[in-house]
């Protein structure tokens, strides 16, 4: 699906504090399957989280999506591919205060112009998916930490994308509620989105979810795993 | 909790275009208020050429405001320093350096003496 | 198309939710633009009828008017005066003209008394301007007593009271008999206040100025076209002096207005932050801001304007009444015919809405251009 070669990742370069965040990556992520990038913080996860999700550009390298090269499209069709093939959950949810919980869900589809009775019916479909219909009109600030994630997740699913990302998905979460999360992600996951997450929470990282596993340090992948539990229950069932 | 039963975007268009049509209406009400004003506009305009009017009555603060084209600019403060005709509105109506210009020749200061 | 319509309604319906989230100070704002809107077009528009009137009205003054000055002062016009002009080409009429200034301490006001040539008016009788019957309560059969310069009490019958419809140049009139005029100023006959002449052609106008004053040195003629000319930047003056005591308003919301607009709050900042990363253009962005800035500053500028409009042109611009009339005690009554400049109306409408936009606009460009990946590392 997405095939990053020789990344290189540098920040404010050419001064003096210049960091390189990412040092030479090669990674392959398989569509339909869920990876999972492990590491401790100041790894890269984060920077490399955004060269996938095409939120940043690589200093160095080339990123293919479904076999087409996009590292040098300007912009603005950087950003409609994004908009068309991605979907965020961010760490900190990062919704827009004082909207409500539908309104959220839908703001990712203005640019795209499509009517807003349509949005409003699929974002109903997706509110009630993950049991959060009776909320729609609520201001996502007086909704609870788990609530506000949901809502997070059903607003990265409104342009319907083939992928989905989630940033440290389980940090603000405590046990009960990370296992509900990650409940609803298996459930997208056999449905058949391609789901890429970083964590360095061990719940997450050994879930059964997780198809493979990817370990970095220091702006290097150290370890791949492939764990072929989940195709194996899925074959079974 | 917010119960929307127009769209906000629809409501604020609507509105707009609502005020963007008086806006245009006012010039075409403003042409009707014209004609029927004009009969007024006539007497006055009659008046003037019947007893040779030369100054509309719009600055009877002081004598020396009233006729503004006649004035005796010396009138300021004919009858006692602090009169009532003594009023601001006198040092802000000489007549503009452009206007003077053209009538240079009228003026005695521009022909040179015998 | 329609996808372009439906995603601009998109943008719109954002940017109302933006600006309700400060209710109170968005709406603020647009009370206070549409105010300021309010009363510059109503300066704007009560100026400008009020010039075209006052010029249509005095279209039929006499062409030149004659003065005559003794060391620089007005003086009477003695007679054989008017004899010495003689014949000049294209001049069709001399008139000598008697009109003077009463002042009435009961109302503390200046009247005009006039002498006219062309209107019959029996001894002991007046015709009133309209503004003396609100002022002295004077109707047709009243009685009124005027005293003269010289002490002498004199008493006259008021036989008619000019129509209301002539207010602008006959409010403060009080016509007479020629003989009662001269009894009561003291003028003797043969004496005038000053000679009126008409003129057919008005291109030879300013050449009759000439020879009047060659034939009478001592003469100052006026000109009807410089009287027009005179009035009509008289006006402009007059708007001039609102609008710079308006100055100080506009400064001040000039300066609430740059804050508001041109300060991003991190809030908002973020706020950027996520749209971009959620999927939104910088162009985006810069387009339902740009809906913001246009959405306020055309309403405030619609609003106000016809919220002037109907000030001026039916209620008499009643709110600007103290600051026009100034001290006067006789101010005339009338109702404009609106004439509009479409110009002025124009340039109000650039100045409301283009500053505005551009200064909601400007702060947005950078943080537009932010990379949508600054919201993962916050």
């Amino acid at each position: 699906m997405i095939e990053l070669v020789g990344i290189r990742k540098a920040f404010n370069q050419g001064q003096h504090n210049e960091t390189w965040a990412l040092s030479g990556i090669d990674l392959t992520i398989p569509a339909h399957r869920v990876t999972a990038l492990k590491g401790p913080s100041g790894s890269g996860k984060t920077t490399l989280l955004t060269i996938l999700g095409c939120l940043a550009r690589p200093t160095a390298g080339r990123v293919r999506l479904k076999g087409e090269d996009i590292s040098g499209l300007p912009e603005r069709f950087l950003t409609e591919i994004r908009r068309q093939t991605f979907g965020f959950i961010f760490q900190q949810f990062n919704l827009v205060r004082g909207l409500s919980a539908i309104e959220n869900v839908i703001l990712p589809a203005y640019p795209t112009g499509r009517p807003r009775k349509a949005l409003l019916e699929k974002a109903e479909a997706l509110l009630a998916d993950v049991n959060l219909a009776h909320r729609r009109n609520a201001r996502v600030e007086w909704l609870s930490g788990g609530e506000q994630q949901r809502v997070a997740i059903c607003r990265a699913l409104i342009n319907d994308p083939e992928i989905l990302i989630a940033d440290e998905p389980t940090a603000n979460l405590d046990s009960q509620l990370a296992k509900e999360f990650l409940a609803i992600l298996e459930k997208l996951a056999d449905a058949g989105r391609t789901i890429i997450l970083t964590s360095h929470d061990p719940l997450v990282v050994e879930a059964a979810l997780v198809d493979r596993l990817v370990t970095l340090r220091d702006g290097r992948i150290v370890e791949t795993v492939d764990k072929p539990e989940r195709r194996i229950r899925r074959a079974a069932s | 909790m917010r119960v929307v039963f127009v769209r906000p975007a629809n409501f604020a268009l609507l509105l707009l275009a609502a005020a963007l049509a008086a806006f245009l209406l006012s010039f075409a009400d403003a042409a009707r208020l014209r004609l029927a004003r004009a009969t007024a506009s006539a007497a006055a305009a009659a008046l003037v050429t019947q007893l040779k009017l030369t100054d509309p009555v719009l600055f009877t603060e002081a004598r020396y405001t009233r006729h503004l084209s006649q004035a005796d600019l010396q009138s300021a403060f004919q009858d006692h320093p602090v009169a009532f005709e003594h009023f601001p509105s006198g040092s802000l109506v000489i007549p503009p350096a452009g206007v003077i210009a053209p009538y240079e020749n009228l003026d005695r200061k521009a022909k040179a003496p015998d | 198309m329609r996808t372009w319509i439906e995603k601009q309604k998109h943008l719109i319906d954002f940017t109302l939710a933006s600006l309700m989230r400060r209710k109170a100070k968005n709406l603020g704002l647009l009370f206070i633009y549409t105010l300021l809107v309010f009363v510059l077009a109503s300066a704007a528009l009560y100026t400008h009828a009020l010039r075209q009137e006052a010029q249509k009205a005095l279209a039929g003054s006499p062409e030149i008017v004659l003065q005559r000055l003794i060391a620089g002062r007005h003086d009477l016009i003695p007679p054989g005066y008017i004899e010495k002009i003689g014949r000049i080409r294209g001049v069709q009429k001399i008139e000598g003209r008697l009109w003077g200034y009463y002042y009435d301490s009961v109302v503390k006001a200046n009247y005009t008394f006039m002498a006219p040539r062309d209107m019959q008016i029996e001894r002991g009788e007046i015709i009133v301007g309209p503004a003396l019957e609100r002022s002295r309560g004077l109707a047709a059969g009243n009685g009124i007593s005027f005293r003269a310069y010289t002490g002498e009490l004199f008493t006259f019958i008021v036989a008619d009271v000019l129509p209301q419809s002539s207010e602008l140049v006959s409010a403060d009139l009080v016509l007479m008999n020629e003989e009662d005029f001269r009894a009561f100023f003291k003028i003797p006959p043969g004496y005038y206040n000053d000679i009126a002449l008409s003129v057919a052609n008005p291109q030879e106008v300013r050449n009759v100025a000439i020879k009047l004053l060659t034939a009478l040195p001592d003469s100052r003629p006026i000109l009807r076209d410089e009287v027009l000319r005179t009035y009509a930047s008289i006006f402009d003056w007059r708007e001039g002096i609102m609008l710079t005591l308006l100055a100080a308003a506009i400064l001040a919301f000039g300066i609430f207005a740059w804050e508001k607009a041109a300060g991003l709050s991190a809030e908002e900042k973020r706020e950027i932050g996520i749209l971009k990363a959620i999927g939104w253009e910088t162009g985006d962005v810069i387009k339902m801001k740009f809906w913001e800035g246009l959405l306020i500053s055309l309403t405030a500028f619609l609003v106000g304007y016809l919220a002037a409009y109907l000030h001026v042109f039916y209620f008499s611009a009643s709110l600007f009444e103290p600051v026009l009339k100034g001290w006067a005690v006789l101010y005339p009554r009338f109702t404009l015919p609106p004439h509009i400049d479409g110009l002025q109306v124009a340039t109000l409408f650039f100045f409301t809405v283009v500053p505005y936009t551009a200064a909601v606009l400007t702060p947005i460009w950078r943080a537009a251009t932010t990379d949508p990946d600054t919201v993962m590392r916050a």
